[in-house]
């Protein structure tokens, strides 16, 4: 009998800059200072876009929202990675990702506003996907496509921890793997899938791990660490734009509910909770870049009240976009040319809601 | 010109032709490139175009989902599922994402892609081989669904389906792959989606069927007395409304075939149409002709199963004798 171990996997965890905000040079990207400000402002804008989506979901102006506090550094540090050609496919909790590719505030407010208009997406980018994992094979989909076709750019697929329990994310890994896509998966392990926690998902060690069985390679990165997820997605993108996938585990912290229709007090404790504080991505790096002297009382100050001016535009923005809904235009995007059918039910609906409006004014 | 071909060689010379034309339609799932397709629908097609030809695993969702990025990032997918009942393990890639991606962002992304797969019993396959899913699919909006009954067809609705910027789920009856030889124009041949046909004229009774169901209702409208007029629906969804409507205003009959089980089938949907457009010009009941509501039956009771000539002539028996 032959007893031979056949195969030896390990799993990298990085780490640039510590909880205390120390840099490790050795790991550190290279950026530019007024990029590195630009993360910051990033970070900060989207945690305040959150924290206000919240209030507005409070007062009935929205509808329901995932806000992603705390998982700033994994979505800012990993999309700011990606080329503007290079496609995103997010899941449903990367407003701050969204944000970094530039897309404008009022438009995400859209998409909560239950309108359409909020996911009429621009560039290499796609909209906000509701079912969890499905969306990581239309990453490997267009990694795929760029190899067939020979682009130099690559996809980056979102996910968070719940997701790689479905078959689909395992199945984008495999396929991915196969088809030498180049595809970046970004797992936000942000510890829990509502109410389960990340040990409810797998007993796997790491999930960074899951990349072992479809053949591709596997990184652990401090989610909190916005250098250390940037320096780990460009890597891997330039790993991905060789035909090699990779699956990243960013490991970060939900620290607001799942979504507005969610109260995490239900499921966890407050001392978990305080040590993730401590952790938090934007303190951390404000520290570092306090102490690189690029930040001060005074512009720390100017960045918030200039995020405030922004952010109340474009509620203002997204108000009006909302008064001006019509809801005819249902029918208009099904197919690129409207069916009779289709063109029989708009019709229908057309007149039926007229002579409403019609009874509505005899009434009155 | 044309040539005599066979149902699976007319979706096979589509395939080449449409490759050939454009360099951007990519053919893909399990088994379609060395091998050719368990059917040989793809046969040789991975030696001619090596570039746009591609086996992929045996995984039904990532072929579906891959063909969403495809489609989005400009590629036209062409993705094959081996057996439409194995479409299931996919069906929420179509359903959620494919069929959805134009509406929810109001144009800015579609899904170009055409899903071929084989439906249908009769060529006694393994359990769950055999399923027609048909109004499954067409209660999906934004997402096309083709049959086609015969070669000629065949070739111009699935060059149709690869050149339409939507998702075109197209069922392919196994049971006509191999069943005759007919005449398919050899050039660019088209035949637009969401139009019915008429294939046999009569003026007794209207008869509509699609997909393998067409040979059986061709063979009850020759064995019955009455004056049928048969109508191929070619696409269930969108469905060619006026068709049957103008059909079943001048017979004043009608009868409805399909192979899949009863209730929820598309023949209700038919008649639900008829009633709303033409009630008035009905002298009879709309019939039906299905299948039973029961799982698709392992093969030694499948003919038991299937609608077949015989039943077909006497539901037309029934819509006249009302």
């Amino acid at each position: 009998m032959v007893r031979d171990r056949v195969a030896e996997f390990s799993v990298e965890y990085v780490q640039a800059l510590d909880e205390e905000g120390n840099l490790d040079e050795t790991v550190a990207p290279d950026v530019s200072e007024d990029r590195l400000l630009e993360l910051y402002r990033l970070m900060r804008l989207s945690r305040r876009v959150d924290e206000r989506a919240v209030a507005l979901q409070r007062r009935g102006e929205l509808g329901t929202y995932a806000p992603g506090i705390g998982q700033e550094a994994a979505q800012v540090g990993s999309a700011v990675a990606l080329k503007p050609e290079g496609w995103m496919v997010p899941s449903f909790r990367e407003g701050a990702a969204f944000l970094t590719r530039g897309t404008p505030i009022h438009r995400l407010l859209w998409y909560s506003m239950g309108m359409e208009e909020g996911a009429e997406v621009s560039g290499a980018t796609f909209p906000p996907s509701i079912p969890v994992g499905s969306q990581a094979l239309h990453a490997a989909g267009l990694g795929w496509a760029q190899e067939i076709t020979g682009a130099d750019e690559a996809a980056l697929a979102y996910f968070g921890d719940g997701a790689t329990s479905q078959g689909d994310v395992y199945e984008a890994m495999n396929v991915a793997g196969v088809l030498d896509a180049h595809c970046v998966f970004l797992c936000q392990n942000n510890q829990w899938a509502i109410s389960v926690p990340r040990r409810g998902q797998s007993r796997a060690e790491t999930l960074a791990q899951k990349a072992v069985a479809a053949g591709i390679e596997g990184v652990q990165v401090d989610g909190n660490d916005v250098l250390g997820v940037l320096a780990v997605t460009r890597d891997a993108l330039d790993s991905a734009r060789e035909g090699d996938p990779v699956l990243i585990e960013a490991l970060t912290y939900r620290r607001s509910m799942h979504t507005t229709s969610d109260d995490p007090r239900v499921y966890r404790t407050d001392e978990e909770e305080a040590e993730w504080e401590r952790r938090d991505p934007i303190e951390r790096f404000e520290t570092y870049l306090r102490d690189e002297g690029l930040l001060d009382d005074e512009r720390v100050a100017a960045i918030g009240e200039e995020i405030e001016d922004v952010i109340a535009d474009e509620i203002d923005r997204a108000k009006e976009g909302q008064r001006q809904v019509v809801p005819a235009e249902m029918f208009d995007y099904v197919f690129a040319e409207t069916p009779p059918e289709l063109r029989r039910q708009r019709a229908a609906f057309e007149s039926e809601r007229s002579r409403a409006s019609e009874e509505v004014s005899d009434d009155g | 010109m044309a040539n005599e071909l066979r149902l699976v060689e007319a979706i096979r010379e589509a395939l080449a032709d449409e490759m050939a034309r454009d360099d951007s339609v990519v053919v893909y799932g399990e088994d379609v490139g060395v091998n050719g397709g368990v059917f040989r629908a793809t046969r040789d097609l991975y030696e001619e175009f090596p570039d746009q030809v591609y086996d992929t695993p045996l995984a039904e969702s990532a072929i579906l989902g891959l063909g969403v990025g495809l489609g989005a990032y400009g590629l036209v997918p062409v993705a094959e599922i081996q057996f439409a009942s194995f479409a299931f393990q996919g069906f929420h890639q179509l359903h959620q994402h494919a069929s959805r991606m134009r509406s929810r962002t109001r144009g800015a992304l579609s899904v170009p892609m055409t899903v071929r797969t084989p439906y249908g019993g009769g060529i006694r396959a393994l359990e769950l081989h055999s399923e027609s899913y048909e109004a499954g699919y067409a209660h999906v909006p934004g997402l096309k669904t083709v049959v086609p009954s015969n070669p000629a067809d065949a070739k111009g609705l699935l060059t149709a389906a690869i050149r339409d910027p939507d998702p075109v789920l197209f069922l392919e009856p196994t049971k006509r792959y191999r069943a005759s030889r007919e005449p398919v124009p050899e050039d660019d041949h088209t035949v637009p989606l969401g139009e019915a046909a008429v294939v046999r004229e009569g003026s007794d009774v209207t008869v509509v069927a699609w997909g393998a169901m067409l040979a059986e209702t061709l063979d009850a409208a020759a064995a019955s007395d009455a004056s049928a007029e048969v109508i191929d629906l070619r696409t269930v969804s969108p469905m060619d409304s006026e068709a049957i409507l103008n059909s079943v205003r001048k017979t004043g009959r009608c009868v409805v075939v399909h192979e899949a089980p009863r209730t929820g089938g598309l023949a209700a949907e038919i008649i639900a149409r008829i009633n709303d457009d033409a009630l008035y010009h009905l002298e009879a009941p709309v019939e039906r002709v299905t299948g039973y509501d029961v799982p698709f039956p392992m093969f030694a009771r499948e003919d038991a199963y299937r609608p077949d000539a015989e039943r077909i002539r006497r539901g037309i028996e029934r819509a006249l004798s009302a």
